[in-house]
Formats: structure tokens, sequence, C-alpha cells
């Protein structure tokens, strides 16, 4: 039960006023950042992460993760009301959202979606309580092969799981590897692949390239497509509410399922995205009313809210306990921690209590607050929308700039900036995903260390890999995530090909 | 959408193979700078040129597959049409030269002045009513970053006039 000694503990940092100010100014801020379009979770966070320099890390972590809340609460309110998902994952809530929507329950498919969204993000958050600790206590025994094996399986998931062609999945992948491995060798100290520059000495930041990426990338597509918005009023009172809950659980089923998807994608780094398609697939293909979907089925608004926001939080899961993230934003919260001045890993839950406590109960308290804040002020925050993209544009690239200068106080990142924003709007037209390039950028040198200690250890035998049961089973687990594509098509061709009555 | 009322432009297949080849360039380059450090075996295990050598060869060989399934793909498809590149010029050029210049201007003033053309260029707005929002949002950056957030941000000549 120490745990939950620890986590009131934590609740007990949470509730200082200054830490409660925080949280409250990180989900408005995360809720803007989530509706207005060109602005996502991952490059929201890395643009204030400079914010936080001057606070203590527990405070920082806070705001930084409110920020993340937030902004998976406001995508679902674009989403909705424009039918522009202000997110990736919210895509799925499009589908039955805005139709609700147009039919004049935009109340009622806001309050569903809200509140799912906090279903999810709690039970992810129970999952991580009771199992983060354990998962870290166990990898605490993990030597060099054994951390490479959980690399290797997170990066293998991306490439078999995602949605995007593997071959692509695989290149963006490994460019981000390669710009990972630029400018010191973190085990020789020696430097390479600066071919005489040294503005290279070291090497790319991942929070520059997540600005670029994200940020500019996204307003140079933003700004191709020429947007209109044509919104919906949001009529949303207690009434409402209260009515909308009084349905909800009779979805019970719908939801748990949904928590479940979420929290296995979010965890393996699949992410918030499919994890939203795919609990959307599911509650279509289950539901008694699933002819009904598309055309504003409540059941089509609980089913992607909750999976995405419990595979949004649960991606925080490996971060905490094994120091790798299950999706970009985790992986600019891991860049945080880095800069904090904290080794993320599982000594994190030994060396520092207040802080991961703190964090588990900042995300219990956040989501609550966040569900008040988005309920109370949906037509403000719908407002800014409507604000012309002529006017936020501009601002949002002079937010991008100011973030990619104050993380290391240079000119010259600001210029990296704009190239990874060239990069990253290139990628995106010719279907190359972003994700699997900045995770490897962030973890590319953790893994390269991981996997050179190992063949040193072995005197250069890859078999270390195979070496025992743990680190046998891991490689495995990414083998078949690699190949997942095939398995599954081999396994389906195998049951077509069986007569009926045998299964 | 059929295909007499797409504008012209350039085809998606064309746009992929060039992002195709140069991926494979940048991973002969990656391949390059790990033979220059050395890919075998030292005295501390790897060399550090091992790593990258092998991403590079898998960067290679991934655009390589990448560019063979282009094949597959829909020739005629439109990567954009040229209105809507001249659209994303016209944000990134003003960027460009905005980026180049803050370490000369300081960020406040050449951000003022991007909003404010911005809007003026792009959003058809009057001169008075753009610098007005343009000022009001540097300000407002201002306080955010160096009064409530402690952070610093470049600044310029105009900065040192007003003592800030």
């Amino acid at each position: 039960m120490e745990e939950i000694s620890n986590l009131f503990h934590g609740f007990a940092v949470v509730l200082q006023p200054y830490n409660l100010l925080v949280m409250l100014v990180g989900i408005v801020l995360g809720v803007v950042i989530g509706v207005l379009p060109g602005l996502g979770g991952a490059n929201g966070v890395a643009i204030l992460l400079p914010l936080t320099f001057s606070m203590s890390p527990t405070s920082a972590i806070i705001m930084l993760s409110c920020i993340y809340w937030g902004a998976l609460f406001g995508g679902a309110i674009t989403s909705i009301l424009f039918n522009i998902p202000g997110e990736p994952w919210s895509v799925a809530t499009t589908f039955d959202g805005h139709p609700m929507a147009q039919q004049g329950r935009a109340g009622e498919a806001l309050t569903a979606a809200f509140t799912s969204s906090l279903v999810g993000a709690l039970f992810a958050v129970v999952v991580i309580t009771l199992v983060a600790p354990l998962v870290a206590l166990f990898a605490l025994q993990f030597g060099p092969a054994e951390k490479f094996a959980v690399f290797f399986l997170a990066f293998c998931s991306f490439i078999g799981m995602g949605r995007e062609p593997p071959f692509k999945t695989v290149a963006s992948m490994m460019i981000g590897f390669a710009l990972a491995a630029v400018g010191l060798d973190s085990v020789t100290g020696q430097l390479r692949l600066t071919f005489g520059f040294t503005e290279l000495l070291n090497g790319f930041d991942f929070l520059i390239a997540v600005i670029g990426l994200f940020g500019i990338g996204e307003i140079l597509l933003t700004m191709e497509e020429g947007l209109s918005f044509k919104g919906r009023a949001a009529g949303i009172n207690p009434r409402v509410v209260l009515q909308t809950w009084a349905e909800l659980p009779r979805y019970w089923i719908t939801s748990l399922r949904s928590c479940l998807i979420g929290c296995w994608m979010g965890i393996s780094p699949a992410g918030a995205t499919p994890a939203s398609f795919m609990s959307y697939g599911i509650a279509k293909r289950t539901s008694r009313r699933g002819d009904n979907f598309g055309n504003g089925e409540i059941e089509g608004v609980i089913a992607p809210e909750t999976a995405a926001h419990a595979a949004g939080t649960s991606a925080l899961l490996p971060m905490l306990s094994l120091g790798v993230p299950g999706s970009p934003t985790a992986a600019v919260l891991l860049g945080g921690l880095l800069i904090w001045g904290l080794q993320p890993g599982p000594l994190l839950f030994i060396e520092q209590k207040e802080f991961v406590w703190g964090l588990i109960a900042s995300m219990y308290l956040g989501n609550l607050v966040g569900l008040v804040v988005v309920l109370t002020c949906v037509p403000l925050f719908a407002a800014i929308l409507r604000i012309p993209f002529s006017i936020i544009a501009p601002i949002i690239l002079v937010f991008c700039a100011i973030g990619a200068y104050s993380v290391h106080n240079s000119t010259f990142d600001v210029f990296m900036m704009l190239a990874f924003g060239v990069i990253g709007y290139m990628m995106k037209k010719c279907g190359y995903p972003l994700a699997p390039m900045v995770l490897a950028i962030v973890l590319g040198d953790r893994a390269e260390e991981a996997f050179r200690q190992s063949l040193l250890g072995s005197q250069g035998s890859v078999a270390v890999f195979w070496s025992n049961g743990l680190v046998g089973s891991i490689m495995a687990l990414g083998l078949i995530a690699l190949f997942w594509p095939l398995i599954n098509e081999g396994w389906m061709r195998l049951r077509a090909r069986l007569p009926r009555r045998v299964l | 959408m059929s295909d007499v009322s797409q504008g012209r432009g350039p085809g998606q297949r064309a746009v992929e193979t060039g992002v195709g080849v140069f991926a494979a360039l940048f991973g002969a380059l990656v391949v390059v700078g790990g033979l220059q450090v050395g890919i075998g075996w030292g005295a501390e295990g790897p060399r550090p040129g091992f790593f990258p050598f092998y991403i590079g060869l898998l960067i290679i060989a991934s655009s390589v597959l990448n560019l063979l399934q282009l094949r597959l793909t829909d020739g005629r498809r439109r990567f954009a049409e040229w209105s809507q590149l001249r659209q994303v010029l016209r944000v990134l050029v003003p960027t460009a030269i905005y980026v180049v210049a803050i370490p000369y201007v300081g960020i406040y003033l050449v951000s003022a002045i991007l909003i404010a053309a911005f809007m003026v260029w792009l959003g058809r707005y009057r001169w008075p009513f753009a610098v007005a929002i343009s000022i009001g949002a540097t300000v407002a950056i201002y306080l955010m970053f160096e009064k409530f957030f402690l952070v610093p941000l470049p600044k310029g000549p105009l900065e040192e006039l007003l003592y800030l």
C-alpha cells in the first residue's frame, strides 16, 4: 500500500496554490492549442516548454502535462462543431460528432465527448498508478540488452502497427536515428557526421524538430488547403449535460472496451490516433445500431474519444517507468525531464518520488479540472476558431520561433526549425509519418548506447539479444509487431481456406 | 472530383520520386559520415561510425523500396495545384526573411512587422488595424515571456533604445 500513501503525498504537492494555478493555466493553454489549427499537442508542449525553465521540475511537469490534457480535450471541440479535427486523434470523432451538431445536438455530442474523454483518461491513470511502479521495479534489473530490446519493441510496433506504408515509416525512423547520431558520440565523445560544421557539434535537438515538423509544417499545409470555417453554434447548458450524463451509463460496454483498446495502444507506442479509429471500428461492428453510425450516433462519439484519451494518457506509462515515450507528446515531456536535469527511466520512481507522484496526482486532478473548464467555456473556445487564419497564422509562427530560440538561446535553431518545417510539409504530403522520426531523434542516442554496450558485453556477438528468456521474449514480441501485417494476412487466408464448421 | 476540374500542378509521383532520391542521398551521406569515423571494432566496442553506417544503409534500402512502390500509384494524381503552392510560398518566403532577420533586428520588432504584413497581405486588412493587432500581440508576448515566465528573447537596436 506504499503506492497509496505516495499518491496522497502527490495530491498534497499538487494542491499547493501555485501548482493549482499552473494547472489551470496549463489546461486553458492546452485547450487553445487543441482548438487552433496548426498547433497540436506535441508542438504546443514543445513551444511552451521554455516557459517552465524557471519553475521547479514538479510544477513544470504539471503545467506541461495539463497542456497535453487540454489539447486532448480541445481537439473534440473543433471536430464536433466545425468538422475540422484539431488533432489527428479526433478525426474519428468527426464521423458522428459533427452530424450530431448538424442536427442541433451539439451540446449532447460535446458532453458525451468530454465525459468519455475523462472516463478514458481516469481509467488510464488508474492503470498507471497500479502498473507503472511495478514495471519500474521490474525494469530496474534490465541490463543494456534488455533496454535495447525495449527500444526495439517500441520501434517495431511503429512499423507494424502504423497506418502508413511500412517502408516510409522505416525511412522516416532511420532518418531520425541518423539525425540523432550527429554531433558528439555519447559513448566515446568523438565527433561524427558534422562534416566540419561547428553548428552541428551538439547535434539536432528534437524540440526544434518537433516545432518545425509539426508547427511550421502544419501551417504550410493549412495555407495550401485554404481553410474556411463554418461552425455550428455550441448550445451547451446544465440540463443537456445532466440528460447526457444520465444516458451515458447505458454504453458502459463500449466505454470499457474503448478504455482497454486505448490503454493497449497507448502503452505500445501505436498512439492515440490508431486507437481512436480501431475503437470506432469495433464499436460500429458490435453495436446494435451500428448501421446508423456516421449519421450522429452518440456511441460513435464515445468510442473514439474514450480510446484517444486512454491512449494519450497511458502513453506516459512507458515514458515514466521505462524512459520510452509512447507518443510524440510524451517524447516532448521526456525531453523536458532531461532539460530539468532528471534522468528518465525506472530510477525516477526511487530517486524522484515527489516528482513522479506529483505528476500522477496531477493527472487525476488535471483531467477533472479540464472537464469543468471545457464544459463551462465551450463557446469561448469556439470563438477562437472564428478569428481569421491570417491573424492566427503569423502569431503561431512567432510563437514557434520563440519556442525554437529559447531551447538553447540560439538563433541558428530558429533557422533549423524552418528547414524542418519544409521537410515536415513535404513528408506529410508524401505520406511519410512524422512521429517515428521524432521518437527516433529522442531515443536514438540511448538506443544506440544500449546496443553498443550489449555488444561490448558479449564481445560482438548478436546472440546477446537472445541470451536469456526475458530479452528473448521482448525481442520476439518486437519481431511479431514488426511483421504483424503479414502474420495477420496469413491468418486471415488460413481461416478463409478452412471449412466453416471447423471454427 | 473529376480530372477536368483539377488545376495544373506537379504530379504526386514526380514529387515523391524527388523525396525518395533525396532520402537515399541523405542515407549515402550518413554512410560516408559513418565510414569517416570508423565502423569496425575498437577498444570501446563498436566504433562511433558503426551505428550510423547501418542506419544509412537502411535509409538507402527503404528509399529504394519506396521508389519501386511508386510504380503502383496513380500517375495522374497531382501533388498540389500551382495556385496552392503559391499560397504556401506566400507564407514560406516571409517566414524565411523573418528567421534571417531575427539575429540582427531582435525578435520583437520583426515579429510585429511579420504579423502586420501578413494581415495586410493575406488577410486584406487595413494598415491601422493590422498595426494595432501586431503591436498588441508583441507587447503581450513580451509581458508573458520576459516578465511572467522570465525567459529572455533576442533583442536588437530598438529594444536597446527603449532600455528594455
